[in-house]
């Protein structure tokens, strides 16, 4: 009976912690969406943070340059890293499956997906920023490039391989060359899973600040790609930084921004995530 | 006929160059990592030849008398990613247990949604809301009870002695422990999923509580698997930036206590990188680099090796 009353004890408590344990990682979640909703609510339904742009300090203004500086070096940054990461992903899934060049690409792939940004950032400043010797949106696009390649190379993969053999092996029987069993059998299969790689992609370099703080560095106008380059994350973490009120309230309207918009994409990467495998 | 060989060439030429496009770009991926670690070197060149290895242990970091030792920020990055690890390992377990086999199935999936979107909050967002929000609170309400709950405790009581001021070493810690917690989870629900239903069964008939089944069954099964998903988690933390940049307290000064200001690489990084004057101001800093990049590295390869180690056993006893 004593052994009997040890056990549920050590059941009941041990289920109960785990229980704690759930509550205390919700718990951060919340408070944390409730701050931003706080902060940053009234910033981001008024108007003029999306017109304006980025103030000196004690006057009004808005976030209008960091929006569009940020909507333009990601769009540029997919554009560049999404054709590598297809392709790279095809690679591992169709015609390297074995062999040194796809294992190993597999295995570093995997490790550059965890590897530092700031590191990534420190890169791009070496072999781009250092050598034109200037800041400039390029070099930011290119540092979320390299951010976005492991994502979409990983996602490509998986989603490529959940295609069935039998549909390879029926266009192969059909006489169809590789690149067009490719292009118009796995990979149309395999899409939607491919399009969600590509917005896990968006969703991962959109709240990204460490690798744009020594490539596209920040504005206080709007200006060309070629030119540093106003952006939310680095916006946010300035005036965050500084001590003045007004600028701390942008800041919490381009965090409450960041939050909605990186929180959304990823609830609806895995919405669509979840479709193929009901077939 | 010439008309249809002519056909096939052509194909088997669009074939090949496709195939080697595809091979090229997985190649890329490959030159990249080759890339990044060549370009960290050159960079950190002059430092590494200055100051050799005395570089790793010197920790003052003087950059009018250009004297740069890595120590301060190295010891940061160690303990704060090792508190974290403290405090994530115990809570991710917990939630993969509670996830895989208490909650029920229809709460699943939008629980398991919502602490991965703890991975997605971007790193910035908890840096702001550690600064104005729990830093504030934490200074006011944990740190003075905690001080005085360890107060009698040698050694213990030591560490977390010293002025409330919210921002410092543990501070970056709890909230470096809180971001890491999703990626720790997800690695122990995605091993825990895999233990096969007959071996639990086999201890439930035998009279097993969930708590024994989990201790004595799921986990030796997937041990390799478990302390893989740590060492994923370690990875994430010894990068992690900004929110570290933003509560840590940036000082370069020893630490007595665990609630006193400190830094870690990647802070130093951010704060110090573009205001750089000088060769060796800029060189060290990229040195830093190189060494968080290797560090990590070599995490992230333990990690990856323990993980297919767990899948090629599971292939083994299915």
């Amino acid at each position: 009976m004593n052994l009997y009353a040890r056990r549920r004890f050590a059941n009941y408590t041990s289920l109960t912690l785990s229980m704690i344990a759930m509550a205390f990682g919700l718990f951060w979640l919340f408070w944390i969406m409730y701050t931003l909703f706080l902060h940053g609510s009234a910033g981001l339904f008024s108007l003029a943070t999306y017109t304006q742009s980025t103030p000196a300090p004690g006057s009004q203004g808005g976030l209008a340059n960091a929006i569009v500086g940020s909507l333009e070096m990601t769009f540029f940054a997919v554009l560049m890293g999404t054709p590598v990461g297809i392709l790279a992903g095809t690679y591992l899934a169709e015609f390297g499956q074995k062999g040194w060049l796809g294992n190993s690409t597999r295995f570093i792939n995997d490790i550059l997906l965890s590897a530092p940004s700031i590191v990534i950032g420190l890169f791009i400043f070496e072999v781009y920023v250092a050598q034109v010797g200037h800041f400039s949106g390029w070099a930011g696009s290119c540092a979320l490039a390299i951010l976005v390649v492991p994502v979409v190379v990983r996602t490509t993969e998986n989603m490529l391989l959940l295609v069935p053999t039998a549909m390879r092996e029926a266009a192969y029987a059909l006489g169809t060359p590789k690149w067009k069993m490719v292009m118009f059998v796995t990979l149309k299969a395999a899409k939607s899973g491919v399009a969600t790689g590509i917005l896990l992609a968006i969703a991962r370099i959109l709240g990204e600040t460490a690798p744009l703080l020594f490539t596209a560095l920040n504005n206080q106008f709007y200006s060309d790609m070629n030119s540093p380059m106003a952006n939310l994350p680095v916006v946010i973490f300035q005036f965050a930084m500084s001590p003045y009120e007004d600028w701390h309230r942008l800041a919490w309207a381009g965090a409450l921004m960041i939050a909605l918009f990186v929180l959304g994409m990823n609830v609806l990467a895995r919405v669509m995530l979840r479709q193929p495998k009901q077939h | 006929m010439s008309d249809l060989n002519q056909r096939m060439k052509t194909q088997r030429l669009q074939d090949a160059i496709f195939v080697n496009s595809t091979r090229f770009f997985a190649f890329f991926v490959l030159a990249l990592l080759a890339a990044i670690i060549a370009s960290l070197i050159y960079g950190a060149w002059p430092a590494i030849e200055k100051f050799g290895f005395g570089f790793l242990g010197n920790s003052s970091w003087n950059p009018v008398t250009d004297e740069f030792g890595a120590w301060s920020s190295i010891r940061g990055t160690l303990i704060s990613s090792g508190i974290a690890l403290l405090i994530a390992v115990p809570v991710s377990f917990g939630i993969a247990i509670f996830l895989t086999e208490l909650s029920p199935v229809w709460l699943r999936r939008p629980l398991g949604i919502m602490i991965e979107l703890l991975a997605g909050v971007p790193s910035i967002i908890y840096g702001m809301w550690g600064l104005f929000v729990f830093a504030p609170y934490f200074a006011d309400n944990i740190q003075p009870k905690m001080t005085e709950w360890t107060a009698g405790i040698p050694v213990i009581g030591d560490w977390f002695a010293g002025p409330p001021m919210g921002i410092g070493m543990f501070l970056a810690s709890l909230i470096l422990a809180i971001m890491i917690i999703p990626y720790i989870t997800s690695v122990m629900r995605d091993v825990f999923e895999i233990v096969p239903a007959l071996l639990k069964e086999s201890a439930y008939g035998l009279g097993a509580t969930t708590w024994e089944v989990v201790w004595n069954v799921v986990v030796p099964f997937t041990k390799t698997g478990i302390i893989g998903g740590i060492m994923l988690g370690l990875g994430r933390a010894l990068g992690e930036t900004m929110a570290v940049t933003f509560v840590i307290g940036n000082s370069m000064n020893e630490m007595l206590t665990l609630f006193d200001p400190a830094t870690t690489i990647s802070a130093t990084l951010a704060n110090e990188f573009t205001e750089a004057h000088g060769e060796l101001y800029t060189a060290s800093l990229i040195e830093l680099g190189l060494l968080l990049f290797v560090i990590t590295f070599l995490v992230l390869v333990l990690s990856k090796l323990l993980l297919m180690r767990l899948n090629r056993n599971e292939g083994a006893h299915s």
